[in-house]
């Protein structure tokens, strides 16, 4: 059972894109779609903890911006190598245009 | 049937080999390894900072396996015969093939002054575990060649409070793929983090030591390092008759003159619809060459047009350079944030068909990517659009 945490204002991340979060010692990317729903997986891309925040998002996918591995944020599958492993993701959820992220 | 074999497990022949699997190809693939251990990735050999050499394997283990990849290390292919379609093996074995790919890669290019064998040179994992072996008793280095590699040996080297001097034959450094204007910059870092440039150099003498210049100046060192460049491994294919230059011949399919027989990454000199005939040197050209002819060894004809893309790291700065900026006719500048900034390159018909970057971290990758995106399909950008750091080139696609 997580708790939701607090991690940014809705309007603070652009549509099509992704914003870094910091807490408590773990980093995170929220990324806001299209259609202004939000979506949390862990910060770091799994080939080589580069940030993942630097990327393009497009669609469902962010590339790592150091190889251009391709990660659906989605569902946190690997979608092009050099990104081999899923990525962990976080569910998310909008009040008063305010987005949380539930942590274990 | 006899399989597919691939010759070289660098960063492109093991890609292609899964890539193989990726297309639902169910026959026997050997992959031919000639150094220990698993295939690992290139790049990070001269990009980390620990005190032992960190190897990164491109797969796991068990990969090789769930894919029935024949991995086959520690051997070296000495012979193609082409008549009878087989590669004898080191280990005394001749390996039949329905197709062949050749992905040998590049060795570092030798030094000619070094005579005796003074200089070390990075390509392999080898390589870097005798570099790497060498740093703690290391005060002074001299790196030979102020390219990507040797200039990220020297920030390497910094980090470690090494001295470094880096001798290049010419009055600028990083001469072949980066844009003057940041190689500038990328320069005055390296001063600015205590690295002597020694421009115009000619190298007189190699002793174990030190190095003596034209100019008769000495340069003491506990280490020297070579890195001039990189030379394509075609041997074998010169060996099989298979037409070669600075690299094996391919055409759009990346397959040589023999109808079983490809080659791709640094060591091919592939027909590309952009620029020509040209060998591409990147991990980026590696994977994309391995994924693309793992298509068309299963039959596709489509033409390989992948742009070239290229990244370095040096200290807290990340270069990244894609197309071939030396090919356009103006430049553009768009400043990112406070410290980055990002050279769009245009034709003299005003379409973009290269971008280069430079800042700190990843600060510039996004823009890169998206320049690559507006490359690839042609695109003639207003001059306003790629200059303001608010316009988001996305809206461009």
């Amino acid at each position: 059972m997580g708790n939701w945490v607090s991690a940014c204002h809705a309007n603070e991340i652009d549509e099509e894109d992704v914003i870094r979060f910091d807490h408590e010692q773990k980093t995170y990317a929220i990324y806001r779609n299209l259609d202004d729903q939000f979506f949390c997986t862990d910060g770091l891309c799994t080939h080589e903890n580069v940030h993942l925040a630097d990327g393009l998002v497009m669609d469902d996918i962010i590339e790592c911006p150091k190889h251009n591995g391709q990660l659906n944020y989605v569902t946190g599958e690997a979608k092009r190598i050099p990104i081999c492993k899923n990525i962990k993701t976080y569910l998310t959820k909008i009040e008063n245009n305010q987005v949380f992220i539930q942590i274990d | 049937m006899a399989g597919i074999t691939i010759v070289g497990s660098g960063d492109c022949g093991t890609r292609a080999a899964f890539s193989l699997r990726e297309n639902d190809y169910k026959g026997i693939i050997n992959l031919i390894n000639n150094e220990n251990g698993l295939p690992y990735e290139r790049p990070p050999l001269s990009k980390q900072n620990g005190d032992v050499v960190k190897i990164n394997s491109i797969m796991s283990p068990e990969e090789y396996e769930k894919h029935s990849i024949n991995l086959i290390s520690n051997t070296r292919v000495l012979k193609i015969n082409r008549e009878s379609k087989f590669v004898s093996l080191s280990n005394g074995i001749d390996l039949y093939y329905d197709k062949l790919l050749i992905s040998t890669g590049a060795y570092a290019r030798p030094l000619q002054q070094d005579k005796f064998n003074h200089c070390l040179y990075l390509r392999s994992k080898n390589d870097a575990e005798l570099i790497f072996a060498k740093l703690p008793l290391t005060k002074k280095a001299v790196i030979i060649g102020a390219g990507l590699i040797g200039l990220e040996m020297a920030a390497l080297l910094r980090n470690k409070n090494i001295e470094v001097s880096v001798l290049q034959d010419s009055d600028r450094i990083l001469e072949r793929a980066v844009p003057e204007k940041l190689a500038e910059i990328i320069a005055e870092k390296h001063k600015s983090e205590g690295v002597k440039f020694f421009y115009n150099a000619q190298i007189e003498n190699i002793e174990k030591n030190c190095i003596t210049l034209a100019t008769k100046e000495k340069i003491q060192a506990d280490l020297i390092i070579s890195a001039i460049g990189a030379v394509a491994k075609t041997d074998l294919a010169i060996e099989a008759n298979l037409p070669c230059a600075n690299g094996i011949i391919v055409n759009g399919q990346l397959r040589t003159d023999d109808p079983y027989i490809y080659a791709a990454g640094d060591c091919a000199i592939c027909k590309h619809p952009r620029y020509g005939s040209i060998r591409f040197e990147t991990w980026r050209n590696a994977v994309d060459q391995g994924e693309f002819v793992a298509k068309s060894i299963l039959g596709s004809n489509e033409e390989f047009n992948k742009l070239p893309w290229f990244w370095s790291d040096q200290y807290e700065l990340s270069l990244q350079v894609v197309g071939v900026p030396s090919l356009a006719e103006t430049t553009v500048k768009r400043s990112i944030k406070k410290n980055a900034r990002v050279l769009f390159h245009l034709s003299s018909k005003g379409q973009l068909v290269a971008a280069s970057g430079l800042g700190p971290g990843n600060s510039v990758a996004k823009t890169i990517r998206l320049a690559e995106l507006l490359i690839e399909k042609n695109k003639q950008p207003l001059i306003e659009e790629l200059e303001d750091e608010n316009f988001n080139l996305k809206k461009l696609l």
